[in-house]
């Protein structure tokens, strides 16, 4: 049985669920489905995007409130009514509010360390429970009785069974979107926020982008399990919309596994039948009312952290064997547009008296190198020389506290790195900042960010295909270029360290720069390998292509590079061809100690 | 407003700020020695409040049960882990702190009936029996995702947060509790009515911070606490334990709430569930400070306590909701004052 089959025998018992089960059952089933819209959005923001938020049933309740206000209140003011006039509409004015309050706490929050937005939902949550509470129009404490029931095409959904198909429709329609969503560009930067903002940004995504539209996505699908919430109940008050709820709809997400989307289901309905059975059970048990049920998810979240971090949903997919879905074969596509080359010999990177100091420690001192077009150039020095400090400054992931940093004439110190590498500068990193879980293929598609335009609209709807076909081509392309392409679909925490570091130089290769900086790219390969990497890297720069080297290994960087600095203590202590800087007695003392 | 209100105001507002400053000052420690966000350090305040008036009301205490139950479920992991390497010492000593100590002070409380104790000792056998629980909660939940990331011991806070308010409606129901307050003495200063309580808490407070300060700057502990806050790998190279480290963060970081509980018990009701609101406004102080700075967290938190109690005047009803809004214009002012993106563990 493939997943196929096992998803469409799944499908074929929701279809048939209220035919065939008690009206107990379809009760639940629709609060499944409710909350699992919500906890859909968890997964994304928690699993997917590496963020997280309490405050998803404050974002329910906007959904839930606006359309009970809106449908319910005699005499609105003419801007209002119109909105009023339909649950649909309202549905409309619901989701603006949402997207609107969302922005507003992304964007004071987002920037930030990753705790920031959590406990900035804490506090929206609370403060909004209590808003819901204490405003006379919305009704305080008792809410707003007699929210009129939806019609669909004039067809009245006043029945649980009606309903039910409508809550599955827009989970299961959720659904589809975010997988695609996932599978498109948009979702390869979202992502890689997983991977660290700094590789991310090296790549091009605006991550604080990234991060607003998964925060804003998950608040949507919350309003929207609001508004069904809404007419489903017919009333609304403030206790569904309190933070211990939302802190539940985290918990759903994280038992049933916050990296898949169907974890989302799972979670929900496991949390719902739980908490159902346990408020049966456990008053009888303690023999004392009360909403023990906490208890027991507290613990059982604390238990999952400990023991499947991922949740029960790969657990679950282990039991169906492997099928379909994986992707096994890129699909032809007309090439990208490539920029213009640089002419070889002009001057591509010229970084001039760069001081950076951290504290009281100088760890680049008034350094100055320049890289051409069409040449290698490498930066060598002891452990602790400052070539790493150099590397940020000049990629833009740290500013320099004086000098200069030019790329094609253009200043760019002090730019964000997603703005260097728009002008064509592509860099690789010491310690490997791949995606483990993603494909080959896919890491290096997430270099190839910036030469896609199209936005998050359309990869919800997969309308982008032609220019994601392009994309892959495109990755498929450089990995190929550097010789990997035996484990283009292999997971690129499968491979070996050093062709780990090959993939970096392919993810680089597919933003099509002229300017490449490479940290230490020759660690940890085997001999053979190290001289395919040189070989690929004389051919680049027979290209054209300009070349950064921070490296260690010596035999390497002299029979490769056209030119070499050498750093010591921050400072450039040599400059000039191999040969001149082997015999340097400046550099032999960095490297073996003088004789005092 | 005429000035006798707003003095009023004013000394309600100092006496929960010095409040909400030791439970910033305690979130922040934990924070920086951890990576922690101390979600349940509300619960603990509730706990040692709860805790002292089941004792005053002639109760055994519910958490008297909770020390007796994890301290055999860490007495049984660490004595396993113990035998494992082979340290029959060791053994002894993990037993004798999770399992001999709960008994003893079980008993104690058991038999010596504590309703009539004075109420010092009734103070000490509360702290005795809530403050435990901090590092064995750290032994139980977090020490085993010690290097998880600050997301996912995020997460293991809230989820410790909803199981102590659970089982503290299971222990103290859901009726509030007042207890004896530690003086009825009360003071005319001007136009004001100053009680006794209310100076104890400032009182308390201020020392407490003095303590701390003299802890973090001259002991071999304190600055253990601080080198592992800085660097924990650097602390580990030069023979600190970070689990030792951490267990002794909680350790503080109960004892501060437990005893902000017992402190505030006099002057309030405290129900099972009032820790939370109580615990997250010293967190808006310690956001104030960045989750960085101890005197700036200290400040925020008397800034909230002030807030709070003029809000209570004017819009008691949005009381909450003004509070917690104070951080939007903090976390605007950091967004804005952050040049570049931060790289996050």
């Amino acid at each position: 049985m493939g997943p196929r089959v096992v998803l469409a025998v799944f499908l074929a018992f929701l279809a048939l669920g209220p035919a065939i089960l008690p009206e107990f059952y379809v009760t639940l089933l629709n609060y499944i489905g409710l909350y699992g819209l919500v906890a859909l959005g968890l997964v994304l923001l928690t699993g997917v995007g590496g963020l997280t938020s309490f405050g998803q049933a404050a974002f329910v309740g906007v959904g839930a409130y606006t359309t009970a206000y809106l449908t319910t209140t005699q005499d609105l003011p003419a801007a209002l009514a119109l909105f009023g006039s339909s649950p649909w509409l309202a549905l409309a004015a619901g989701l603006l509010v949402t997207a609107a309050v969302a922005w507003l706490l992304g964007a004071v929050t987002l920037r930030l360390s990753g705790h920031y937005l959590p406990l900035g939902t804490i506090a929206w949550g609370i403060s909004l429970y209590f808003l819901f509470g204490n405003l006379g129009f919305l009704g305080g404490y008792t809410g707003i009785t007699g929210v009129p029931a939806l019609s669909l095409f004039g067809f009245e959904l006043a029945d649980t069974h009606h309903f039910y198909y409508l809550i599955w429709a827009a989970l299961l329609g959720a659904i589809w979107l975010t997988g695609n969503l996932l599978d498109s560009r948009e979702g390869r930067a979202i992502r890689a926020l997983k991977g660290g903002t700094i590789m991310a940004e090296s790549m091009g995504v605006d991550t604080a982008r990234s991060k607003m539209v998964v925060f804003v996505i998950a608040a949507l699908y919350a309003c929207v399990s609001g508004w069904l919430y809404a007419h489903l109940q017919r009333f609304v008050n403030p206790t569904p919309f309190g933070l211990q709820i939302g802190i539940e709809y985290l918990f759903m997400a994280v038992i049933g596994g916050a990296a898949h989307v169907w974890g989302a289901v799972v979670g929900a309905s496991l949390v719902t039948l739980l908490k159902q059975w346990l408020q049966d059970w456990l008053p009888e048990v303690l023999g004392t009312t009360g909403n023990f049920e906490i208890i027991v998810f507290g613990l059982l979240m604390i238990f999952v952290l400990h023991r499947a971090r991922d949740g029960l949903w790969p657990l679950l997919a282990k039991l169906v064997p492997e099928g379909a879905g994986e992707r096994t074969a890129v699909p032809a596509a007309e090439p990208l547009s490539r920029r213009a080359p640089a002419p070889a010999g002009t001057v591509l990177l010229e970084a001039v008296d760069v001081v950076k100091e951290f504290g009281g420690l100088v760890a680049n001192d008034r350094m100055s190198i320049t890289v051409k077009a069409g040449e290698i150039m490498a930066l060598i020095g002891p452990n602790g020389a400052g070539k790493s400090t150099m590397f940020n400054l000049v990629s833009g992931v740290t500013e320099p506290t004086s000098g200069e940093v030019r790329y094609c004439g253009e200043r760019i110190d002090g730019l964000e790195a997603r703005r260097i590498a728009q002008r064509g500068m592509g860099r690789t990193f010491q310690h490997v900042r791949l995606l483990p879980a993603m494909s080959v293929l896919e890491n290096v598609a997430i270099g190839a960010h910036l030469r896609g335009r199209r936005g998050v609209a359309a990869a919800v709807l997969h309308a982008e295909r032609a220019e994601e076909a392009r994309l892959l081509a495109e990755a498929a392309r450089q990995i190929e270029r550097v010789g990997l392409a035996e484990h283009m679909f292999a997971q690129a925490g499968s491979l070996a360290l050093g062709k780990q570091r090959i993939v970096e130089i392919a993810r680089a290769l597919a933003g099509d720069p002229n300017l490449l900086l490479l940290d230490e790219p020759a660690a940890g390969l085997r001999y053979l390998e190290k001289q395919a990497l040189a070989e690929l890297l004389r051919k680049l720069r027979g290209e054209g292509m300009g070349i950064l080297l921070v490296e260690h290994d010596m035999d390497f960087v002299m029979g490769l590079a056209d030119r070499v600095a050498v750093m010591e203590f921050g400072q450039k202590i040599a400059e000039g061809v191999p040969e001149e800087v082997q015999n340097d007695p400046g550099v032999i003392e960095a490297y073996l100690g003088g004789v005092d | 407003m005429d000035l006798q209100i707003a003095l009023l105001l004013g000394q309600d507002g100092i006496v929960n700020g010095a409040v909400y400053a030791l439970l910033a000052l305690a979130l922040v420690l934990v924070f920086a020695v951890t990576r922690v966000i101390f979600i349940p350090q509300g619960e603990f305040v509730a706990f040692g409040a709860l805790t002292l008036a089941s004792f005053q009301a002639g109760k055994t205490p519910g958490t008297l049960w909770l020390l007796i139950g994890m301290g055999v479920a860490v007495a049984a992991i660490d004595s396993f882990s113990a035998w494992q390497s082979r340290r029959p010492r060791r053994i002894l000593q993990v037993v004798g702190w999770n399992l001999a100590y709960p008994l003893l002070v079980g008993a104690a409380i058991r038999y010596g009936a504590p309703q009539e104790w004075p109420l010092a000792l009734q103070v000490l056998f509360a702290m005795a029996v809530v403050v435990p629980l901090g590092p064995m909660i750290y032994r139980l939940a977090y020490q085993p995702l010690a290097e998880a990331s600050v997301l996912v011991l995020l997460i293991v806070s809230v989820a410790i947060h909803m199981a102590l308010v659970g089982l503290g409606l299971l222990f103290f129901g859901a009726e509030g509790s007042r207890t004896t307050p530690f003086s009825d003495a009360s003071f005319q200063l001007g136009d004001l009515m100053v009680n006794g309580q209310s100076l104890w808490v400032v009182a308390a407070s201020a020392a407490l911070i003095v303590v701390l300060y003299v802890f973090f700057e001259r002991t071999l502990y304190g600055k253990a606490l601080r080198a592992t806050a800085i660097n924990r790998t650097g602390a580990r190279l030069m023979g600190i334990s970070t689990t030792m480290a951490g267990k002794l963060s909680f350790l503080l970081a109960v004892g501060i709430g437990a005893l902000s509980g017992i402190l505030i018990a006099p002057i309030t009701t405290v129900y099972y569930d009032t820790g939370f609101l109580i615990g997250l406004k010293g967190f808006v102080g310690a956001i104030v400070g960045g989750m960085a700075s101890y005197p700036v967290a200290a400040a925020g938190a008397v800034l909230v306590g002030l807030l709070e109690s003029f809000s209570s005047f004017w819009a008691s009803a949005f009381k909450e909701v003004i509070v917690f809004t104070m951080i939007i214009p903090v976390l605007v002012w950091r967004s804005l004052t952050t040049h570049h993106v931060e790289e996050d563990e």
